[in-house]
């Protein structure tokens, strides 16, 4: 953590980002080629839809979307419009693809990162909690807990946390991400996305809550017996400082390895969440626009994601080596 | 009186009965004290794509763009046009001239005058060009004559008598010339925020959340509309839409977005309207259809045993839960105009069915069991009936030794099976027929609508050239009674052959809290302004 550190992270990080490139570039040629493989297109979708439709209109149409091209030159331009940070044209929404996803991403980082915070906080508690009253009644009762919220399907847990708490007692609204009839602004505004965040949210933290809470109860029972804490016990550090210093800090390890890899699958996770509180949301964004085979949008939903993913993955393994100076950011 | 015949009335004096109990429940909508004031919360099942009835049908578009931009006439309850843009319409004796009397002193949303160059205009780029209807509905219109701003007359190679059953604001929408002459259409800016002269105005769409419309303070029926505003929240979910109804956070939920399963929950007229003849217009059939071009569905002895297999009544019941009717033919009872009950019906015996098909030569073999069959239908974004459809067919047909393989892809992957590779023996869904034959049913049976790759054609490939002559003939016939008695043949015909098995006319719901009220009820009522529609105040 000191300031000789930063040179190190500095070349981790333009070596990792001249890495990235090629993958994402194989993500992209990957995307286009697995998609080509879903059966009908955006213009049998939109017919279908009207209910009615001529053949010139659905040819006109396809020309239009620069569908009735081989797909090697559509492979090719939408390469080219690829490094060109173009994302294209949703045909079916009538909108920029940009436009598109940059409209949803607040909700949908915000949704992510507060089920994120739901989930590592509460999992951290519990997984601390249990460790230290291992197998006693608290951790019977976690364990119970935990294994529950990890097996209960999210969307059906959201559905009963709509029906007790919008339908029942009232509390909190059902969905959407503000109250669409009041005009909010500044606290008010705040304080209305809070209330409807919370039921998405803690729902949708409850399944990586669980994951938490395990990892870091083994993670802690593990270093409970290792040499270094015999060592601080025998300094006579307190048992606060040696289970929030010594042991949690070694069982923050394998928690960031796992919340690197589940931020990249929060984004499909998500989806079931989004549609049961009608949240404005990414994940709801790509769902419906796979059966519609809106697959500019779906392309460039898919990108984003696998920049952002990478970008993270990057950023964690930089965080191991300030949370472990026994690691060093490597050529 | 024959069984058949005496069946036939039991069933109509049923179906009586339930449109006594529609019409009672629905009269709860109506009201004669307007109220002030107030935002309606509605919901719809689909947030729509755009908001352009003139170049996409999509249900959604137009259950939203209806209460922005407007059509020439509105229906009442009984499907009869009733004046919007239009105060007056003629026919010309021989039918090949259509005049209207535009409204006059009315206003785009953005100020500019309305008048009879905007309805040409929509009519020769929009309707003509670009509406999936358009070619069937205005292809007989050669000509556009606009003598004075507040006159359209139309010239037609043939009579076209089903225009008047088809031109509200969702068959036929009028677009101001001032903002697409000259532009793409197609991608026009404006399909996503419109300009109309309707009672609400466009204000905003934050995607995946909400639109938000305004009252339109000039618009021309002076004292309209009531309201201040309409917010449309778009929730995916269908049992979050039930908490949200309940909870006072929407007002009106259209287009059966409730699970059918649902509507005992609002049965408080206290507190709840469930209006039963708001899709009346659209005239949809829930349908099982074949595929005529494959053995052993090319058979109609095979088809006819099928239908004794089927017992509607029971589907009805189960699959339904009584919120529909027994579709008798291709045209439904609710297009009083043309339906006919008197032709071949398939009432449910399993020994006739049995029979039929031991005489088309499929007989059971040891383990009783005839052929097997597959059965496809819009699985995932398709309605929950459509699924239920499949399944009480599977094991209906199991009664008659055919077993049935069901598969239910996604709804594009469905269209190609279906309607590109026709690589599929049954499929079920449903169809709007509207409210005239012509537009509507022609292009199921007609043998040049068979057209591969085109979803919602001719899709069961069957063709009969005498069907064909009569269906051509009633298009274009302009003396009502011939045209009754041709579309009557047609229906005989179409029962006796049937490429498809017409099963249920499933009755479009919309569930509202007992607040919401409006002066008159609509056929067309998915698609109503709303101008005229008002929320009382809490009690």
């Amino acid at each position: 953590m000191s300031s000789s550190h930063f040179p190190t992270v500095l070349k981790f990080l333009r070596r990792r980002l001249w890495l990235a490139v090629p993958v994402i570039a194989g993500i992209a040629i990957l995307n286009f080629l697995i998609l080509q493989l879903a059966p009908g297109d955006v213009v049998d979708v939109l017919a279908g839809e009207a209910g009615a439709a001529t053949p010139e209109y659905m040819a006109q149409l396809r020309t239009e979307f620069g569908l009735d091209r081989p797909i090697y030159v559509q492979l090719v331009f939408y390469l080219k419009s690829v490094f060109t940070l173009d994302l294209g044209f949703s045909f079916r929404q009538n909108m920029p693809v940009l436009t598109l996803i940059l409209d949803r991403l607040p909700a949908t980082l915000l949704l992510m990162l507060t089920a994120m915070g739901i989930a590592l906080v509460a999992g951290l508690a519990l997984g601390v909690i249990s460790s230290l009253y291992v197998h006693r009644w608290a951790d019977r009762l976690i364990a119970v807990f935990v294994l529950i919220t990890y097996a209960l399907p999210t969307f059906w847990l959201g559905l009963m946390a709509i029906v007790l708490f919008s339908g029942r007692l009232g509390w909190l609204p059902s969905g959407n991400m503000t109250d669409i009839s009041a005009d909010y602004t500044g606290l008010t505004y705040a304080w209305d996305v809070t209330r409807h965040a919370i039921l998405p949210a803690a729902t949708l933290a409850t399944f990586y809550l669980a994951v938490y809470a395990k990892l870091v109860r083994t993670a802690m029972l593990e270093s409970y017996g290792a040499d270094f804490i015999r060592t601080a016990r025998a300094k006579g550090a307190t048992e606060t400082r040696i289970t929030l210093f010594h042991a949690l800090r070694n069982a923050l390890l394998p928690l960031l390895t796992m919340l690197g890899l589940q931020v990249s699958s929060i984004l499909s996770g998500a989806v079931l969440v989004e549609s049961v509180f009608s949240w404005p949301g990414l994940g709801r964004l790509a769902f419906e626009s796979i059966l519609a085979r809106d697959l500019n949008l779906l392309l460039g939903i898919l990108l984003f994601s696998s920049v952002v993913v990478t970008l993270i993955n990057i950023c964690v393994d930089a965080v191991y080596a300030f949370l472990d100076p026994r690691i060093e950011l490597q050529h | 009186m024959s069984v058949q015949t005496l069946l036939h009335a039991v069933s109509n004096l049923g179906a009586a009965f339930l449109i006594a109990g529609f019409s009672t429940a629905n009269a709860q909508t109506v009201g004669d004290t307007p109220v002030y004031g107030g935002i309606l919360n509605i919901t719809v099942p689909t947030e729509p794509v755009g908001l352009n009835s003139g170049i996409n049908t999509t249900m959604f578009i137009g259950e939203v763009s209806s209460k922005i931009v407007e059509g020439l006439v509105a229906f009442d309850v009984n499907l009869n046009p009733v004046p919007a843009l239009a105060t007056k319409w003629e026919v010309s004796p021989d039918g090949l001239t259509l005049s209207f009397d535009l409204r006059q002193g009315v206003k785009w949303h953005d100020g500019k005058d309305f008048t009879a160059a905007d309805v040409e205009f929509t009519l020769k780029e929009v309707w003509q060009k670009l509406h999936p209807f358009g070619k069937s509905a205005f292809g007989n219109v050669t000509k556009v004559d606009t003598p004075n701003p507040h006159k359209v007359i139309l010239h037609l190679s043939a009579p076209a008598p089903y225009i008047l059953n088809y031109i509200n604001t969702y068959g036929a929408q009028v677009l101001p010339r001032h903002i697409y002459e000259g532009t793409d259409i197609v991608n026009n800016p404006y399909n996503t925020k419109p300009v109309g002269t309707g009672p609400f105005v466009f204000k905003e769409w934050v995607k995946g959340s909400h639109i938000r419309l305004e009252k339109n303070p000039n618009y021309w029926q002076k004292g309209q509309p009531f309201l201040d505003g309409i917010v449309f929240k778009f929730i995916p979910d269908s049992a979050a839409r039930i908490v949200a109804l309940k909870a006072g956070e929407l007002d009106v939920v259209l287009g059966s977005a409730l699970p059918v399963t649902s509507l005992q929950q609002f049965e408080d007229k206290s507190k709840y309207s469930i209006n039963l003849i708001d899709g009346n217009y659209l005239a949809t059939i829930a349908f099982l259809q074949f595929n005529v071009r494959n053995k052993p569905l090319s058979d109609v002895r095979v088809r006819q045993a099928i239908a004794h297999a089927i017992n509607k009544q029971t589907l009805l019941k189960l699959v339904y839960l009584g919120y529909g009717k027994v579709a008798t033919g291709p045209v439904p009872s609710s297009v009083s105009k043309y339906y006919s009950a008197d032709t071949r019906q398939y009432a449910p015996d399993l020994e006739r069915a049995a029979q039929l098909l031991d005489e088309a030569g499929y007989k059971t073999d040891k383990s009783g069991k005839r052929f097997k069959l597959r059965l496809i239908h819009d699985g995932a974004g398709g309605s929950p009936q459509n699924i239920r459809t499949a399944e009480f067919t599977k094991q209906a047909l199991s009664k008659i030794g055919v077993e049935v393989e069901l598969q239910g892809p996604d709804f594009a992957t469905f269209l190609r099976y279906v309607f590109t590779e026709q690589d599929y023996d049954m499929m079920n869904s449903s169809m709007h027929r509207l409210p005239d034959p012509t537009l509507g049913v022609q292009r199921i049976f007609w043998t040049q609508n068979i057209r591969k790759g085109v979803p919602w054609t001719n899709g069961s490939g069957y063709s009969n050239p005498k069907l064909d002559a009569i269906m051509e003939q009633a298009a274009a016939e302009p003396d009502e009674v011939r045209r009754k008695a041709l579309i009557k043949d047609w229906q005989q015909i179409v029962q006796e052959d049937v490429p498809l098995l017409e099963l249920v006319e499933p009755v479009w719901y919309t569930v509202s809290t007992a607040r919401f009220k409006k002066l008159a009820l609509q056929a067309d009522g998915l698609f109503a302004s709303y101008a005229d529609a008002w929320l009382e105040p809490k009690k």
